[in-house]
This record gives C-alpha cells, structure tokens and sequence, in this order.
C-alpha cells in the first residue's frame, strides 16, 4: 500500500532505441520491462482505494447536488427566472448579503486584530482566548441562537434594557448579524494566525528600527504578509456566513420580505406546499449552490497561495 | 549602568524599554475591545445557557434531560454521532490518502467536490439529500424519516473534517522514514501500520472531534430528511428548538447545556492533540 | 569506542558480502543520471561513492537499496541477483542524510524496529537493542524521542537502527551532511573505528573529498553519471586518471601549461634548470600554512602551499621573484582541466562542504574552457 518507490516526475523509457538523446551520445537503450512492473508494484492496491474513495465521495455528494441541479430546471429556464426575480427572493437576496456582509468584515477586523495580538504578544489568559475564540466551530447552531435569546431576548438579560433603549437585537437584522458572526468568528483568524507565527517578527523590527510607527507596520508589512491567508479565511467566512441556517432560524421570526434570509427562504418554501413553493426552494437552492460552488473553486484557488506564503 | 540608573531616576513610560512580547498601551486596547466583544458574543451566552438549565437547580437540569423524548433525542443524536465519527475516521483517512498520493484525472475536481458539504448552508444540503434519498428518488431509495437518513445526512456535511485535518499531515510526511522503515524489511501494510498511521493519528483524531462535535449539534441538513419523528429520528437540535419556541427554557437550556460541554471537550481534546503533535517535532 | 563492550557480532569474513554492480543505466527523461556503471565493492570494505551534486551518486546508492531501479543493468548483493527486489528482501541497512528517524517512537523502539516486525523474542529484542545503543554510546537516551536529541545523536540512532538487522551491506546516502563541521568530524572518525569493529560491507556516499580521504579505504569517483576512477585515497591522490579527479579530489594549479598540486611545487630563490620565473603577488596566512600567489611572465598565477617556516627560510615578501619548479611529474596539461562547476574560485579557507567541489580551496588560474 505504501508506495516508497513511486517516482511521481519520473516518464519510463521507451520502450526501443530512439535515436539520439539530448544528451547526444548515445540511443536511449531499453527500460527492461521487468522494470516497469517493479516500479509499479503496488498499482493494485492502489486502484482499490481509488474506487472506494471516488465512489464513496460521488454518492454522497456530487450525485446529490447533480440531481438537485437537474430538478431545479426540470420544467425549464423561465419558472426559475421567475422566482429568482420575485420580491420575497430579492428581499431574501438583499438581507442575506448584507446580514453576511457585516459579518465578514466584523470578523475579519476582529480576526486579524486579535490575530496579531495573539501572535505577537504574551499576556495572561492567551491560552484562554484562543480556546474561547475556538469554541463556536463545535457548538450547534440552534444552541448559538437559544444562547443569543437568553441575553439578548425580550425576556432575556440585556435584551429588555436594550429594547427600552430602542434597539431591538432577537428578531431582528441585529440578532441575524451576531448569529451570522459567531458561527464563522474563528474562521479568518485561523488561517491568518499561522501565517503570522511563520513570518516572523524581524521584519516588523526592521521596519521599526527605519522608523515606521506601529499604522504604517501594520500596513506596509503585516497585511501584504498574510494577505492571501486573509483572503482564504474571508472567502471561508463568506461561505459559512452566506449559508448559516440553524442559528438564524432561531433569531429570526422569517417574516418573509422582512426578515426572511436566503436560507430561511428556502426553509420556507419547502415546508410549504404546492408545486410553487417547491420551485421556489430549488430556485433559491440553486443559487445558494452556485455561489458556494464558486467560493469553492476561489478557495482552492487560494490554498497552494496560502500555503506557500 | 549610568543607563539604568537614569531610568530609575525618572521613571517615565516613554523612556523605559519594552521587552518583546510585552503589551503596548495600544496593543493593551485592542486586546481589551477583543475581549470584550469574546464576552459580549461567547462568554455571556455561554454562561445564560448554563445559568437557564439549573434556573429551576439541579432537580429542574436533570428533570429535563431525562425527559423521555429529551433522552430518546439526545441517544440517537449521539449514536448517530458516533457512528458517523467512525466511519469518516476511517473513511476520510482513506480519501486523504488517495488526494495526496494517487494520481489520476479529475483528482482536481475530487478536491473540489469534497469541499462542498463545507460550504454548502446546511439547508441545501438537506434539500440535496432528500432530492436524491427521499420520495422523489430517482433510485426509488425513500430514506425520509429512517435513522439511515439522518446518518446519511450528518455523513454528507461531516466528510471534509477528517480529510482536511489528515491530507496536510500526509502532505508533510517525510517520504524517507518510510523508506527507510522498507529497508528494515517492513511491507506496505506494515509501513501503513507502525510509520504512517502514529503519524497521522493525531490529525485523525482533530478531525474526528470536529466530526462529532458538527454530527452532535447539526440542524440543517438533517431536520427535512429526518421528518422530525418524535422518540425515532428526533435530533437534540431539533428538540432544543422545540423546546424553546414553547417557552420552556429550563428544557432547551439543559440540552443545550450537554451538547455545549461536547463542545468544550472537543476543544480541549484539540488542544491538546495539537501541543503532544508539536512536541514530537 | 570502548573494546570493553561486545559489538555486533562481526561477519567473519566467508559471510560477508560484496555488491557487483553491471551495466547500470539510469535516466530520467531526458537527464542522464547513471551510464553503464560497473562497480565492484569487495565484501567487507568501507568505499566512498564520491562526486560533485547532481554526478549519480546517490542516484547508484538508491539503486544498490532498492529505492529506485535501474533502466538495465543489474546489481548482486552477495552474489544473489537483487536488481528487482524491493528493499524489504534485500538485506540492506539505509542511513539517510536527514536521519529518517521514527519520530513517534523512543530511539530504544526506533532502533528495535526491525526486529519487532521480524517478531523476534522480546528478550532478544530487549538485549540486542541495549546491545547496539552501547555500541553508538547512547545507553542513557534510550527512552528519548528524536526530537530530544542533537543532530549526531539521530543520525547515531539511525545506524543502530540499521545495523539491528544484521543487514549484509550498509549504505550511507551523505550521512554526515547535515551536521556542522566539528560533530562532522567526530562522526567521521567514530565511522572508521565503527567500521572497524563491525566489518560489515559499507558504502557512502560523499561530495566532501577530505571525507572520503580519511575514512575510506577504497574511493569510487562519480562524476556525471560515469565512473570517473576507483582505487585507495593515495592512488586517487597521487596518481589521479584526469584533470577531473585530481582537482576533485584536491588543490591544484597551473604551471608551465601542466597540472600540478600547490604543495608539490618547489620555490627557489635563484635560477634552475626547468623552474618558471614569477613574481610573488600576495602571501596569505592560513593557519599554520602559507598560501603564495604569484605571477609568471607567461600570465599564470600559479599558487603554492608553503609552511611558515619555508616562508621566513626563504625569506619570500610580496613583490619578490622566486623561481618555480613541480616536484613530481604530472600528465595533465592545464586545457584539459573540466570547467569548475561551483566556481569557487576565491583564495582557500576552510573546506565549504557545498562547492568543495573541483579545487575548492580556489583556483586562481583556471585557462577559460
């Protein structure tokens, strides 16, 4: 199963003299077929894990998401262009990319911020940030929104001082925002926290000692260190903020039009009933999937760039 | 020193050195805003789920958990957990392993794939599954309201967690120790066995963590397919909600309240993981 | 190394194996890595494969190991015929540049690797590991990760480890390369008396000719995927087979249109019979030694190696003449010297490992190829 002796760059001769080499000198003699099979002896194994791992990954996901696509334009271009340019969808569309909006930039402000302090500096309780900074990647969704309700609820334990303030948090755009940001609050910081540690501080101090104030360090020599880590981890909370679910449900009363996202739109639609309304969930599905699918395709881009930076 | 000396003499912020590392009175802000924006968003929430399950002291937290449809609930949510935390364990490990060290056309768009259950809202992965997996199968495999369902479903958005956390292990593994270990006469599987899979295994172990910490507390995906069938494909999530659009706090806190310490341990055990890794160089 | 311990079990001599090396062709595209090399390494010797980076030479090792297999050609270990077996049924011990060292397991487990999937008996295991860690004196990190120890500790390690097999042949691909110089040096030595002691057929690779020097006793030179010359250092030394070797393996410089090695020049202070006229341009203190540039009137800056004590004897100073005359025939003229591939052409110092390749203590007066 190990393969040791795979030589991923290395083309096996031909299989006859070919004439003259590059190297001018002599013909190309023969690779000597009992070669060939001793640098290929663990295809077999090979093979089978193959299979396994295609097969194993087209069920789970790729057939699903073909058939979805396929139903989705079933009857047609035209009933899906419909919904796509309805009120509540555009309403939807418009609330989602703001709600996700904010979102990304609070994170990516508090990432970074947080991210270089963490880095750089030693202070009491670091181990503890990070762990609580780490924490809501593991908890539920619909815990993360009960949580937000408990504090920030009509009945909760600021939410009424708040509300005769005049700011409404739970049912509210508000609510949806801090939902959005706490699912995805660790996911820039991850990916700019190690780039940071790998960089190293000399040339921030040479910066410093040529007189640079701690603005135009953080400006001209952080930032284009860890830009594409930056960019990997936005795009990453961009996606998971564009699809949160769980969490909005809870903090949202899905007034559609109102304070309907995206997700929720789908939701909806599909628990109603009547061939409508399943158009309207595999429409809004399918932009969904599009959008993620291209934040995908953006992200790898991005990896090998992050990883060698 | 005469240096010293004169700060001592006239200790003022501006003349004394900073140590590396040392917090500036900037970085002091910055570092106090962060944390108060941790509390305002993590801590404080945490801490009134806590508070709301043992409103009623520990009689009303344990009432509550032990619920009859509570318990049934969290049983299956946590089977199914486990079980998907298994499979993707060893599932995932295998599919790093053909990512990094197979080569074949389309091992791009594979990659690709894989990190669709990642990005996808967790609600279009429950429209995606029922599609296929549901009554408008085109395979006439109708797993609405089956615990197959539900762990097909928790399967389909766990999959990238252990194939991340293992592929850049693999990636960094040093091809030579396992040459050498051919040398001593190991075979492929032996090599696999006692080379590469101790060092794989923390990453494996990371990954499962997350797996089950997303399987324990996943809505999305799971709450079409599922049909929400009470004491049979009911998930934790799914009874927190309930509970809470009644007004019981006291039941959803509680619940909550275990899948938050699933949470914290997860945490933890990466944590840890990640420091004995470090160590090990 | 104390005598007092009990080394592996040496081979006696019947047992011990030499590798035969036939034909072998090796290329990767359209780069040429090995050309029919033939190679015989006597059972029970210490030869060095030396040559410049990127010359075949680990290229050969791995072949010899099983990590690789030639394109023809064949290779015998022990008079077996092994060019297609994989490195687990050939008898082989590896030591790698890098160490290669099981970092999850102590070095007592690393060392007892092989012979834990040999299932051998626990009480053997148990023995012959203490055995082998007193052997490399590393009794006390027994139960200390890789990470734990220095450099030449792993590398150390690694030897035990592959020694614990009893293999019939141990290759070292550049084991000492990635050590600083002075645990280089004491690693140099320690393989020596290692070798010594144990007597199994071994073979490494090395581009540091000071190394090869000292510890082998046989050298074989590769340069460019061909066998350039083979034979003891004072063969390769004092009677090299080409220009190649005799600036690889040494400092060499031009006089009078030949070859000739910096130490083996006389200097004279009046005219002689066959001695070359030049102008002493700079006198550099290297140590003990004496570096002289000069210049003849034909244009060469032939360079000489002098002891501080000639120098004063001479009373050699910057701007004098002295008269130049090789000390030992050599049949190299100059233009047949092979470009320097690292172009380390500065005045000596100490030995870089990187570009101690041709004359790397610096050859002011290479004729331009």
């Amino acid at each position: 199963m190990a393969d040791v002796l795979t030589r991923p760059t290395d083309p096996t001769g031909p299989t006859g003299p070919t004439g003259a080499s590059g190297s001018g000198t002599t013909t190309r003699p023969a690779v000597d077929p009992r070669v060939r099979r001793a640098r290929r002896r663990t295809t077999r194994t090979a093979w089978v894990l193959r299979v396994v791992a295609v097969g194993y990954v087209l069920a789970l996901v790729a057939l699903p998401v073909a058939s979805v696509v396929q139903h989705t334009f079933a009857d047609g271009l035209a009933p899906v262009w419909d919904v796509l340019t309805s009120e509540d969808f555009l309403a939807a569309l418009r609330l989602t990319t703001v709600v996700a909006g904010i979102a990304v930039v609070l994170n990516t402000v508090f990432g970074v911020g947080t991210g270089y302090l963490l880095v750089r500096y030693r202070f009491w309780g670091r181990r503890f940030l990070s762990a609580v900074i780490d924490l809501p990647i593991s908890i539920s969704p619909i815990v993360v929104g009960v949580a937000l309700i408990l504090v920030y609820g009509t009945y909760g334990w600021f939410g009424g001082a708040l509300e005769d303030a005049g700011l409404r948090v739970i049912f509210a755009l508000p609510g949806m925002v801090l939902a959005t940001v706490l699912v995805s609050l660790p996911l820039v910081l991850r990916e700019v926290v190690p780039t940071l540690e790998e960089a190293g501080i000399e040339q921030e101090q040479a910066a410093q000692s040529l007189g640079a104030n701690a603005w135009q360090r953080f400006w001209r020599v952080t930032l284009p260190t860890i830009k594409w880590a930056l960019a990997y981890g936005v795009a990453l909370s961009l996606a998971r903020s564009l699809g949160e679910f769980g969490a909005v449900r809870v903090v949202s009363g899905s007034v559609a039009g109102e304070s309907q996202t995206l997700t929720l739109y789908v939701n909806d639609s599909y628990q109603e009933f009547g061939p409508d309304a399943q158009r309207q969930a595999f429409a809004a599905a399918f932009v969904l999937m599009a959008v993620a699918v291209v934040l995908i395709v953006v992200i790898a881009a991005l990896r090998p760039k992050e990883e060698k930076a | 020193m005469s240096l010293l000396t004169q700060d001592r003499a006239a200790p003022s912020a501006f003349r004394r050195g900073r140590r590396p590392g040392e917090l500036t009175p900037g970085a002091g802000l910055g570092l106090g805003v962060g944390v108060l924006w941790l509390s305002l968003l993590v801590l404080l929430p945490v801490a009134a789920i806590v508070s709301s399950a043992f409103e009623d002291g520990f009689a009303g937290f344990w009432a509550a958990v032990t619920d009859a449809e509570a318990l049934a609930a969290i049983r299956f949510t946590v089977g199914a957990s486990l079980l998907v935390t298994a499979v993707n364990a060893v599932v995932g490990t295998l599919i790093a392993w053909v990512l990094v060290r197979d080569r074949f056309p389309g091992k791009r768009v594979l990659e690709v794939v894989i990190d669709i259950p990642f990005a996808l809202p967790t609600i279009v992965a429950g429209l995606v599954l029922i599609t296929l997996y549901g009554p408008t199968s085109p395979f006439g495999v109708n797993l609405v309201g089956t615990r197959a369902g539900v762990v097909l479903a928790l399967l389909f958005v766990t999959l990238p967690f252990v194939v991340r956390s293992v592929q850049p292990v693999l990636i960094d593994a040093d091809r030579e120790v396992e040459q050498a270990a051919a040398s001593l006469g190991a075979s492929g599987y032996t090599i696999f066995r006692r080379v590469i899979l101790p060092t794989v295994l923390p990453a494996v172990v990371s990954g499962s963590a997350l797996s089950f910490a997303r399987a324990l507390g996943e809505f999305g995906s799971v709450i079409l397919i599922s049909a929400n069938l009470i004491g049979k494909t009911q998930v934790s999530s799914s009874y927190i909600l309930k509970m809470i659009e009644s007004q019981d706090e006291v039941a959803a806190a509680s619940v909550a309240t275990l899948l938050l310490v699933v949470a914290v341990v997860v945490t933890v055990v990466l944590d840890v993981v990640q420091r004995k890794a470090a160590r090990r160089g | 190394m104390s005598t007092a311990t009990t080394p592996a079990p040496a081979r006696p001599e019947a047992e011990q194996s030499g590798i035969v090396v036939r034909g072998v062709h090796r290329r990767f595209g359209d780069f040429v890595a090995l050309e029919d090399i033939d190679l015989v390494v006597r059972p029970g010797g210490l030869t060095a494969l030396l040559g410049p980076s990127g010359g075949g030479k680990s290229t050969l090792l791995r072949i010899i190991a099983g990590l690789d297999y030639p394109d023809s050609g064949s290779v015998e270990i022990g008079g077996r015929d092994a060019t297609f077996l994989p490195p687990q049924r050939r008898s082989v011990g590896f030591v790698f540049q890098h160490y290669a060292a099981f970092k999850h397991l102590t070095t007592a487990r690393n060392v007892a690797f092989g012979l834990e999937i040999r299932k051998r008996p626990k009480d053997e295991i148990r023995d012959r590991v203490a055995e082998l860690l007193e052997l490399v004196h590393l009794e006390q990190f027994a139960d200390r990760l890789p990470s734990q120890l220095s450099g030449g500790q792993r590398q150390r390690m690694a030897l035990a480890r592959a020694l614990a097999v009893q293999p019939e042949v141990l290759l070292l691909d550049e084991p000492f390369g990635a050590l600083d110089a002075k645990v280089r040096k004491e690693l140099r030595d320690w393989l020596r008396r290692l070798h010594d002691e144990v007597h199994v057929t071994t073979l490494f690779v090395t581009h540091d000719q000071e190394e090869a020097l000292e510890v082998a006793d046989e050298i074989v030179v590769i340069n460019g995927g061909r066998i350039e010359q083979v034979g003891s250092p004072s063969e390769l030394y004092d009677h090299p087979a080409n220009p190649f070797v005799m600036s690889f393996l040494g400092p060499v410089t031009t006089l009078g249109g030949v070859l000739v090695r910096p130490h083996d020049v006389e200097v004279l202070t009046d005219e002689r019979a066959g001695a070359v006229r030049a102008e002493v341009t700079r006198l550099q203190r290297v140590g003990y030694e004496v570096r002289a540039e000069t210049r003849t009137a034909d244009g060469e800056t032939p360079w000489v190696q002098l002891t501080r004590a000639q120098v004063t004897e001479l009373g050699l100073a910057e701007g004098g003449t002295v008269w130049l005359r090789p000390l030992v025939e050599t049949p190299f003229p100059a233009t047949a010297l092979p470009p320097d591939p690292d172009g380390s052409d500065g005045p000596g110092g100490p030995r870089e490992p990187e570009g101690a390749g041709a004359a790397g203590d610096g050859c002011t007066d290479r004729v331009p190829a």
